[in-house]
């Protein structure tokens, strides 16, 4: 089954909780993020924003709850639908080269002329002139922006984010901003962690606190926005 | 379909990652070669003592040596955690394990051709008559070591104690292959060689049933 063309998708966590080993890093999660939403998740180290990302992208089953993909769309069209991640590890290999990680990555997901398509992000993502050196010889800084781009290459409708800024510069926070406005504005769902106010975070149109494992704030107004991730309000 | 381009692709990338560092291959020739040469050394033996005891030497250095080559063939996908997008980008996860499992027989029958004449020297047996049944035992049995191997390596890449857990798990599993093969390329290199059909039989249907386990059983394998 093929996954549907871009389409509004939205994510419903229902009572999840997730357990590792002795360690609950979920407690009755449940949410619901409607289509087109671009959410904010804030929280201490520790406090289960990556454990949700993981279970948003499927990477990891709940203990318990579920979590789905709602919209206009078949339960097995569901099924097929592939989320952009970017994790805190670049998901790429170091003994490819930027462009033979990316169209590794097209292939895999049956991106149309992934060619062009790699030669556009790569273009995007600023490394079009390194497309021919191995990941390993690249700084941390460039190794996202690869990251970034295999997320975004079969532009998908669930885009999840974890931590995306880390390691960039200045200029590189600049242009993932734009990015994500870009996406947030053509209809993608957008689910990204992040520690603190930034130029990211204001992109956000609602914030979700978590605190060890619940969510302790949930908000899309401006004044609570701001103390969620400033922590004003913990 | 799908499958069959998502093994295609993976196992592009898997023979590329090695033909460019060459880190397997390297290690494990290096390994049964000095088993080879080592026990020749220490037991200098005849003609027929080779027949009787050869193959079951050549068969524990593949075994041993296949234990090493197996090891980082999940262990690699941790470093970046790039199986997380590999699960996200496949359609169907098997494709991990065919394409894996491909490069690592591939991998284990060159070592084990490139090898195969010194040995022959080393231990004074006639394998030129007999080379296309070796090469069907070879390829038979080295299928059935990377079937099992792979996936053990896929649970053993998320244990503690990564390093030790394959060959613990791997080398009792993998008894009866090394005795079947063993077995048939005893009878080959007899002084009147002969094609043992029950062992290749057995290789034979060892690989189907584990092929087919995994393809049943293989996505609760990535899991976290």
């Amino acid at each position: 089954m093929t996954p549907p063309a871009f389409s509004l998708v939205g994510l419903r966590f229902e009572n999840i909780d997730k357990r590792y080993g002795g360690l609950l890093a979920l407690r009755a999660v449940s949410l619901t993020i409607q289509p087109g939403e671009c959410v904010v998740l804030a929280g201490r180290n520790g406090s289960g924003k990556t454990t949700l990302l993981r279970i948003a992208a499927r990477l990891a089953r709940p203990s318990r709850g579920t979590m789905s993909f709602s919209g206009q769309f078949s339960g097995e069209e569901a099924a097929a639908i592939r989320p952009g991640f970017v994790a805190h590890a670049t998901m790429v290999y170091d003994e490819l080269t930027a462009e033979e990680n990316l169209l590794l990555f097209s292939r895999l997901q049956n991106v149309p002329q992934p060619g062009n398509r790699v030669e556009a992000l790569l273009h995007e993502v600023g490394l079009s002139d390194r497309r021919s050196s191995l990941v390993r010889t690249f700084s941390r800084g460039m190794r996202q922006r690869v990251a970034i781009a295999r997320a975004l290459l079969h532009e998908p409708s669930v885009l999840l984010l974890d931590e995306p800024a880390t390691g960039l510069d200045p200029q590189g926070v600049s242009w993932l901003a734009e990015a994500i406005r870009r996406l947030r504005d053509s209809g993608r769902t957008i689910l990204m962690s992040l520690h603190g106010e930034s130029e990211i975070s204001s992109l956000g149109t609602r914030a979700i606190r978590l605190d060890a494992g619940s969510v302790a704030a949930d908000t899309r107004t401006g004044a609570t926005f701001r103390s969620i991730l400033t922590f004003a309000d913990a | 379909m799908s499958l069959l381009s998502n093994t295609g692709a993976l196992l592009g990338k898997e023979l590329r990652t090695e033909f460019r560092s060459r880190e397997l291959l390297t290690t494990t020739i290096v390994f049964i070669l000095i088993v080879i040469v080592l026990f020749s050394f220490t037991f200098d033996p005849t003609s027929d003592e080779s027949r009787r005891f050869a193959p079951g030497l050549l068969w524990l250095a593949f075994l041993f040596a296949s234990s090493l080559m197996l090891q980082p063939c999940f262990l690699r996908e941790q470093h970046n955690d790039t199986l997380s997008a590999l699960r996200l980008s496949v359609s169907d996860p098997f494709a991990i394990f065919l394409a894996k499992l491909a490069a690592n027989t591939l991998f284990l029958l060159l070592t084990e051709l490139l090898l195969l004449p010194l040995f022959a020297v080393m231990y004074n047996v006639p394998v030129v008559p007999v080379l296309h049944w070796l090469v069907l035992v070879f390829f038979l049995a080295s299928f059935g070591i990377s079937i099992a191997g792979t996936s053990l390596s896929a649970i053993s890449a998320q244990a503690r104690m990564r390093e030790l857990l394959l060959p613990l798990l791997m080398l009792p599993l993998l008894t009866p292959i090394l005795v079947a093969s063993t077995e048939v390329t005893k009878s080959l290199f007899d002084r009147a060689p002969f094609v043992q059909w029950k062992g290749i039989g057995f290789l034979a249907v060892f690989d189907v049933v584990f092929l087919t386990a995994l393809w049943l059983f293989g996505e609760y394998l990535l899991e976290e």
